[in-house]
This record gives structure tokens, sequence and C-alpha cells, in this order.
């Protein structure tokens, strides 16, 4: 319960659709009161919009936004405890500085108790008095430094200075929460900067919870007590800046926080992960064989004289950045990129070294299959080992099969597709598995099969080329079994790789 | 909430009706043969008939479109020419000639009617053809300068520059480059200049030489006598003109529509 | 030697024309005011126009219909341009295609109209003044809708959430930002309204009968019949001078307001 007291904002099971576009999906989130919380995400991740939800300017096409327990989900926003700060300002041109403040000072009624003669209490509605409201505003400009700034016209103060104007005229309502939407988007670097750290004293000063959407990491690690990281209008991962940073849940948000190496590795055994092509000691304690994303910051990465560390590579650039070189290392096949103080000049062999502690290991979600594959001369296609039949029509839309083997295009055109190369994408259900090696395509050996509640996910590495075929089964396989994989011919999606190109 | 919106949506509804009530009597009595609207002696297209073997109007008809299709021809020349002139002036003679080329737009039509029959009076003879094209052609042409001017600024500077660089002289730069570019104001300006033209009554009237007539100057007249006019026949020429405007506007809503939709 | 052609001699032309026949006119005017019909030096028209009844209260009407006309034409077009503003991009379009159709059919054929519609229902002749009002607003509704409708349509909608924000109810929004923030497009609504409401007088000659005379028929009446083109003249020239500083206030104002919006954003 006494948790329950804290929340000032809860959302549960929000949703926000634009027509045919979704914002902000199924969101589950509480802000405890007081606290500097950051929504932190790429532009149209939905963080501005959650922003609006909460200051009621929009509402959510379904689940239930609460404010200190009640539900606010409808309520008008000039009805919440909130105030805004909006990412361009939006002072009023026609007012001046002291007019802006004043505005929603103006709008308040307070309840005012009275005796009457016979004694009886009552209470009226009133507005503020004009000394109290000159009290406030006074007392705001003076919080934002811009004291005498009273009966200046809008469009003569600088971007910082209308920035200033802005949060005292939403901070002197003493809102419960203070909305910041990008605030500080529209000022230069150094600017920026003075206005982090103020608003985060001011923050302290005043005590009240702000809710601040940026999509700057470093503006989000720096002033926040809570970051929430989203991403595509879901929830990322929620954390103090410290977790976010250190422990990233995913590849999304390791890779938006930070610069970071996102390698796809292997665990080989207890406590021991394979990737770029060498054996690490780790602390993450995942199943052994199962396929797994590793991200290790470029500053957590030591290099030392060859021959020393798990890896040897060789630097190929080298780029000065203030306070550290930024230095780019090939090991093998894999690109490693690393930030150290101290340059190891191109061309130089290195010895590469992780401590286990940075080396962050994350669950592979898997969704589909990607082979890069090509089509035959038979209008079958090979890809991961194996050769299978497939519908060549889908490459080129209205097209149809001659007798022939050519594509007839809509236009009537007669291609010929032999070597045309493909991508190519299976669902992880659409994979079949037969005991043996008469199946049909490829041929591998089952590497991993892990329960995944209602099914198997099996994962079998073909023998050739170590190419993997990621499989949802409802069948128990065991490690080291001989499969063969077969697929359905509708199950196959391709697409030239020329248009795959084109659309990135 | 709601209480405003209804109350403005009445507002829109009556502006609507207010506009479109009279044109739509007057198009529905257009086809009965009667004398005045408001009787109704069945369906005909009797009006119709008299109106296209009336050689009077059908001259009036074919001389206004005349008129506003050379009036609209000479302001797009000489306008686009001029808008281009004064994009490229100085900035003080740019801010003069605009602020000069905007007087016939800002000013009252009877003070250029006017100024017009005084300057044709002292230094041209009187009025005649020369007199009423001139006329229209000033009152036309501010609005080809403030049709092609913004299209100007939207385009890319460099890009006459650019074909400079390339070697193309600067006329063959303007032609080539520049011309393209604002092709959309020089054709909404020509046809703000032939819808002004077909429009204009008080300019007409006072330029106009008098054996001449326009729709304008016919149907004024007509209002003003009566009995001896063919206000009957003119109830045909009002649908007819009403039906032409209203499948333009469908074709272009039309048009615009699908591109819209393209573009998604 | 070869002249160097230069992007700007292109306006050499069109500055000529100007100079010939939209200057040279207007000073013509000026001294038709200012001489008598013997062409010497008077300002008896001035004085005239200033004291004669029969002027005067062709300027009382004028403003009056003028006045009553723009009053109407606000109070309609305000909640359309509203309307305008806040739909979408779809309905828009059909409304202003709605709204600006009737524009697009001859002037004088759509007041004849108006005329026929009014002596259907029986009220042509019996208000003359009330009659010229309503023709003088069904003819210039439009000119008060398109600059009303540009100015909102401008205006920043998170001004609005602003304001909201700050808890002012809807009402209050309006009154203290929508209404204030839109006074540039009120006011040339209203010059684009007020100036030819006193003076074309084919709607009240039409719907007046002939018994409502504004300024502009006794210019007509000047230069016509009642040959005394000085006189017309100087009617004309006061008109002019009222029309250039209304448009240069309105235009003193609107540069302001857009100047500010432009430092707003910096």
């Amino acid at each position: 319960m006494t948790e329950n007291a804290e929340k000032i904002i809860e959302m549960i099971n929000v949703t926000r659709e634009y027509f045919d576009t979704v914002a902000v999906e199924n969101m589950n989130l509480y802000i405890r009161k007081g606290e500097f919380v950051t929504l932190l995400g790429p532009s149209g991740c939905g963080k501005t919009t959650t922003l609006r939800m909460i200051a009621g300017f929009e509402m959510p096409t379904s689940g239930k936004i609460f404010l200190n327990g009640k539900d606010i989900t409808h309520l008008p926003p000039y009805l919440r405890p909130v105030n805004t700060v909006f990412q361009r300002y939006a002072l009023f041109p026609h007012m001046n500085v002291f007019d802006n403040i004043a505005y929603g000072l103006r709008q308040k009624r307070v309840a005012v108790t009275y005796r009457d003669e016979k004694g009886r209490e009552f209470t009226r509605l009133e507005k503020l008095s004009h000394d109290e409201i000159a009290k406030k505003v006074e007392k705001a400009l003076k919080m934002v430094e811009l004291e005498g700034f009273e009966r200046r016209a809008i469009h003569t103060l600088s971007g910082g200075q209308q920035q200033r104007v802005a949060i005292a005229r939403a901070i002197v309502n003493e809102p419960q929460i203070l909305l910041l939407d990008e605030p500080l988007g529209a000022l230069d670097l150094k600017m920026r900067k003075e206005m982090q750290f103020e608003l985060k004293q001011m923050h302290r000063k005043l005590g009240i919870t702000f809710i601040y959407v940026t999509h700057d990491q470093e503006e989000a690690l720096t002033m926040s007590d809570t970051v929430v990281v989203m991403n595509d209008g879901v929830i990322q991962q929620i954390g103090t800046p410290e977790d976010i940073y250190n422990q990233p849940k995913n590849v999304f948000v390791a890779n938006f926080i930070g610069e970071s190496n996102i390698f796809s590795g292997t665990m080989v055994g207890k406590l021991k992960v394979k990737f770029a092509g060498a054996t690490f000691d780790c602390v993450d304690d995942f199943p052994k064989n199962e396929k797994v994303d590793v991200v290790v910051r470029p500053e957590d990465i030591i290099l030392t004289e060859e021959g020393e560390g798990q890896l040897s590579g060789k630097v190929i650039d080298s780029i000065f950045k203030g306070i550290h070189y930024e230095m780019t290392v090939i090991a093998g096949k894999t690109e490693i990129l690393v930030q150290s103080t101290q340059e190891w000049p191109v061309g130089s062999f290195v010895g590469i070294k992780v401590d286990p502690e940075n080396i962050h290991i994350m669950k592979k979600e898997f969704y589909e299959n990607k082979f890069d594959g090509y089509i035959t001369k038979r209008n079958t296609v090979v890809f991961g080992d194996g050769e299978y039949e497939c519908d060549v029509t889908q490459l080129y839309p209205g097209s149809t099969l001659d007798d022939d083997g050519y594509l007839v295009l809509e236009g009537g055109e007669r291609i010929d597709l032999t070597d045309n190369d493909v991508k190519v994408t299976v669902g992880l259900k659409d994979i079949d598995l037969a005991d043996g090696e008469e199946g049909g395509g490829a041929v591998g050996e089952i590497i991993s099969c892990i329960y995944k509640g209602d099914h198997y996910q099996v994962i079998v590495r073909t023998r050739e080329n170590e190419e993997d075929y990621v499989v949802d089964t409802d069948y128990l396989w065991n490690e080291g079994d001989i499969v063969s994989v077969s697929i359905d011919k509708s199950k196959i999606k391709m697409k030239l790789k020329e248009e795959a190109k084109g659309k990135k | 909430m709601v209480k405003k919106k209804i109350f403005s949506s009445l507002i829109l509804a009556f502006v609507l009706l207010l506009t479109y009530v009279p044109i739509l009597i007057l198009i529905i009595y257009s086809f009965t043969d009667s004398a005045f609207v408001g009787q109704w002696k069945g369906f005909s297209l009797a009006l119709y008939l008299r109106l296209f073997s009336d050689r009077e109007i059908m001259l009036i008809v074919k001389d206004t479109i005349l008129l506003a299709l050379a009036a609209a021809s000479i302001s797009t020349i000489l306008g686009t020419v001029g808008a281009i002139g004064i994009y490229y002036s100085k900035k003080r003679t740019a801010k003069a000639m605009s602020a000069i080329s905007n007087i016939p737009m800002i000013n009252a039509e009877i003070i250029t009617a006017v100024s017009l029959v005084l300057l044709f009076t002292m230094f041209f003879g009187g009025k005649s053809m020369f007199s009423l094209l001139s006329g229209h052609v000033v009152i036309t042409i501010p609005f080809v300068v403030v049709s092609v001017i913004p299209k100007l600024k939207q385009m890319d500077d460099n890009l006459y520059e650019a074909a400079l660089d390339l070697g193309a002289t600067p006329l063959k730069a303007l032609l080539t480059v520049v011309l393209p570019e604002i092709i959309p104001g020089i054709v909404s300006g020509f046809m703000l200049s032939v819808t002004l033209s077909l429009d204009d009554y008080i300019v007409t009237a006072f330029t106009k030489p008098n054996t001449f007539s326009t729709i304008s100057t016919y149907v004024y007249e007509s209002m003003n006598r009566p009995a001896t006019s063919k206000l009957p026949e003119l109830r045909a020429l009002s649908a007819i003109i009403f039906f032409a405007i209203l499948g333009v506007a469908l074709l272009s809503a039309f048009r615009k529509n699908k591109q819209q939709g393209d573009s998604f | 030697m070869k002249l160097r052609f230069s992007r700007s001699q292109l306006c050499i032309p069109y500055a000529l024309f100007l100079a010939l026949f939209v200057v040279l006119p207007l000073v013509i005017v000026f001294y038709f005011a200012l001489t008598d019909k013997s062409g010497n030096f008077s300002l008896a028209n001035f004085s005239r126009f200033f004291f004669d009844p029969a002027l005067i209260s062709t300027m009382i009407v004028s403003m009056a219909i003028g006045a009553a006309a723009t009053i109407i034409c606000l109070l309609l077009g305000y909640p359309v341009a509203y309307i305008l503003a806040r739909s979408g991009w779809h309905r828009k379009n059909v409304l202003l295609l709605l709204l600006v159709m009737p524009m697009w059919i001859n002037f004088v054929l759509r007041i004849n109209a108006l005329k026929e519609f009014m002596q259907l229902i029986g009220i042509l002749g019996k208000y003359n003044f009330l009659n010229t009002v309503l023709g003088m607003v069904y003819d210039f509704l439009p000119f008060m809708i398109l600059p009303l409708y540009t100015t909102l349509i401008k205006i920043d909608k998170s001004l609005l959430e602003a304001s909201a924000d700050l808890g002012a109810t809807p009402s209050t929004t309006f009154l203290s930002v929508t209404l204030p923030l839109s006074t540039p497009g009120i006011l040339s609504g209203i010059t684009m309204v007020f100036m030819p409401t006193m003076t074309v007088y084919v709607i009240s000659d039409a719907l007046g009968l002939g018994h409502v005379v504004i300024l502009g028929k006794q210019i007509e009446h000047y230069f016509g019949s009642g040959d005394n083109w000085n006189m017309g003249s100087t009617i004309a020239l006061v008109l002019l001078l009222v029309i250039f500083a209304s448009t240069f206030l309105s235009n003193r104002f609107k540069d302001e307001e857009s100047e500010e919006k432009g430092r707003a954003l910096w």
C-alpha cells in the first residue's frame, strides 16, 4: 500500500492509435512523487504522445491514467494539476513576460472561507488578488533569474530567455507535475548544458515531479533519477541511468544509449561465451548453446601487446576525439570499436582483452530466420546449405511462369532468374524437421533445444557452413541429433537483393 | 465546446444557404417559359432556345470572352516579366514597384475607372477598344504579379546560377530554368485575370466605347430597364454559367483528390 | 557597344506601364480635384464635399451601409473561417470550394439572381436600405472569410494547448488567445469589405432600386449625367486618401505582427 501512495502517475494498459499507426502500445508505467523521470527514445517512439496524454492534450484510445490514484483519463487539460513547458515554448506573442507568467494564476479560483454576522461559515471561490499574482510572478522570475523582465515583449527575448519564461510560466502555478517536452532542443550546446544544470537544481528546490522528454541520451543520463527508454511505442527498459547504461536489457537499449559493440554469440559452457571467434569468461549465466547477443562498451575493451588478451587484431582506423582515441580494430572478420586514452597506431597488431564483468549478455530474440540465397536454373532457391522448391513469381508482383521456366512480367517481358541473389526469410514455425539425412533440404545437428512454455525452440546447425536454423516445434529433440530440414514452398519468402537494398 | 460547434455549424449552413438559394431558384425558373421568377408555366427549354438564337446576346458573350482572354494574355506576359524584374531588382526599387503595382488591387474600382477615363480623354482622344483593354489589363495585372512572385521566392536561387555555371546565357537560363519553376504561378495568374475580367462591371462601364457591351454591362442595363429587357433569357445564361463552373470545379476537385490519393 | 543583359532590366516595361496607366491617371485625378471647370486652382469642391447636405447625407448613408455590411460579414464570417481553419484536409477543401464557387459567376448576374429572389419573396422595394446591405453581405462575405481564415490557420496550436494547460477553459482560451491573435485578419477583413461597400453602386442601384445613393454612385453621377468631373474627382480623391491611410495602417499592424512571429522563432 505504501508503494501505491507514492505513485503520482500511473498508466495502465494505455494505447494510443492514430488512424492505422500505433503511437503508444499497451503502456504500463508508474512514476513516483518527486522523481525526475525522463522518457527517452528516437523520434516517433511515442515519448511525446505519452507526455501529451499525461497533460491531457490527447486521450488514450484505450487504457487508464491515474493521478494520485484518481482516474484522470478523460479529464480536460485545464482541470489537471500539471503544467507543461512546450518544445518551442508556446509563449503568447501578444502578451508581455508578466502577462504570460500571470496567465495561469489569473485562471485560478481559490476557496476562501468567511464567517457572516451570525457566525455561519461559508466558502466562496475567488480570484487571486493583483498583489498576490504580482508577488508570485516576481518570485517565479527570480527563480529563473529574469528579474526586471516583466514588461518586456516576448519577441525581444533571446531563445534562452524565452525558455526561462516558459519554465516560470509553468512553475508559478505550483503544479504537482512539471512536464517538459524536449525543452532544450532549440538551444545551442553551451546554453543547453547550462539549462540542464539549472533544471536539475530547480527540481531539487521545488521538490515536485518532473517528467522530461528527450531524444538526447546524454541529457537523459545526466539529469534523471529514472530513465524510461522507449521504441516503437513500447517501453524497452525502465531504470536508473547507471542501470540503463551498464545493464541494457536488450540490443535496442544498448545501441541507443552510448556506443556499443554488439556481437552475435553462443554460450559454449558454464559462464563461457564465444563471440568474434574467441571464447570469453562472463558473469551472466545462460544455458549452454543458447544463441545470445553480446554487448561490450567501446571503453571497456582493453588493447594490449600482441599475443596478450583473448583475441588479437589489427588497428585499421584511429580518430582523436578530444578526451580519447576512437579506434577500429579488425579481429578475423569482426570489426570492434575501441575507445582508449592510449593510441595504438593504425596498422599495429594488438591483443584484445575484455574483463568478464564488462561483457553484457542478453538473450537473442528470434522472430524469423534470415538467409542470403540465390535462384537456380530449375527455379529453386539455395540458402542455408540446402536447396528448396519455391515460388519465384513473388519476386515480381503480377508475374507468371511460362512452360520454359522463364518469368513473364506483368508487362509481358520474359526474364531468366538464374543466379539472381535473394534475401530469404522463413518463420520459426514454418520449418519442419525430420530424423536422418533424407528429409530434403539442409542437413544439420541439433545444437540446442530450449523449452519455451508451450513449445521447444530448436537450433539446427549445418555441417558445411555452420548455418543456423531456428525452429519452433512441438517435439522434443536431443542435442546432437542429426536432422534434415524441409520447408513448405509457400512459406519461403523472398526478395530480390537489389530491391531489399533499395528499401533500406 | 459542443455548443460552440453547433452554433458555428448553423452559421455555416446559413451562409451556404444565403449563397446558393438565389442562384438555384434562378436556375429552376430557367426551365420554364415565364416572364418572371415565381411564375411556373411547366417545364420548357424555350428560354435556352431563345438565348442561343439571340444574336445580340451571343455576340456579347463572345465579345466578353474574347476581351477577357486578350486582357489576361497581355497581363500575364507583362506581369510575369514584371514580376521577374521586381524579384531581381534592388530591395528599394522592388519595394516601390510592388507598392505601386498593388494600387489597382487595393483601390476602389470606381477610382481606377474615373482616373482612366480622365487619362484617355486627355491624352488618347476618349474611349475606345484600346481604353477598355487597357482598363482590364490595369485591374488584372497586379494579380498576375502577386501570383508569380511567391513562386520566385520559393525557387532555389542557386538554380539560375547553376544554369549560368553550366554555360547558359542569362536569357536562356531564365527561359529554361526559372520559367518552368514559376509556371504554376503564371497559370493561376492567367486564370485569375480571366475571372476578374469576366466579372468586371465598373471599369468596363467607364472605359468601353458606347457601341460595345459585355455581359456585366448588358445585365446591369437590363436590370434597370426591366420592361424592355431579356431578363428571362438571362436566367438561362446564368444557369449555363453556373453549370459550366460547377463542371470545372468538380473536375479540378476530382483531379486534386486523385493526385492526393496517388501520393499516398 | 552591346548592353549587358541584367534580370532587373525586365521590370522596365512594367514600370513604364505602371507609370502611364496607374500613377499618371491618379495624378490627373489630383489635378481635377484641385481645379475648377476652367482649370484654375480651387478648393471649392472640397468645401462643397464637406458642407453640401446632399453629399453629407450620401456620406452618412454610405458609411451606415458599409458599417452594417461589415459587421454582419464579421459576425457571419468569423464562425465560418473558424470552422474552416479547424477542419481536416478533405472537409476544408469541399467547404472552400463551396464558398468560393459562386464568386466565379459574373458579379452582375449574381446580383440579378439576388434581386429576382428578393422580388420572389416580396421584399424588393420595401426595404431598400436593408436589401442593399444584404446584397453587400452576399457579395463581400468571402472577402471577410479569407483573411480571417488565413490568420486563424497560422495560430500555433501549441498556444491553445498552453492556454488549456495553464487552466483556461475553452471559452477563456478563445477570448484571451485566439481572438487577440486573429486581429490582423479581422482588420484586413474589415478594410476589404468596408471600402468597396461604400462604392460598389451596382448593388445599391439594383437592390435599392436607385433610392439608395452611395459615394460610388455620386462619382458616377458627376462623371455621367451630372457632368462635373472636378467634383467627381474630388470625391474620388477623398476616398483614395482614406483607402491609402487605412491600408497603410493595417499593413503596419500586420508587419509588426509577422515580425513578432518571426522573432518568436528565435
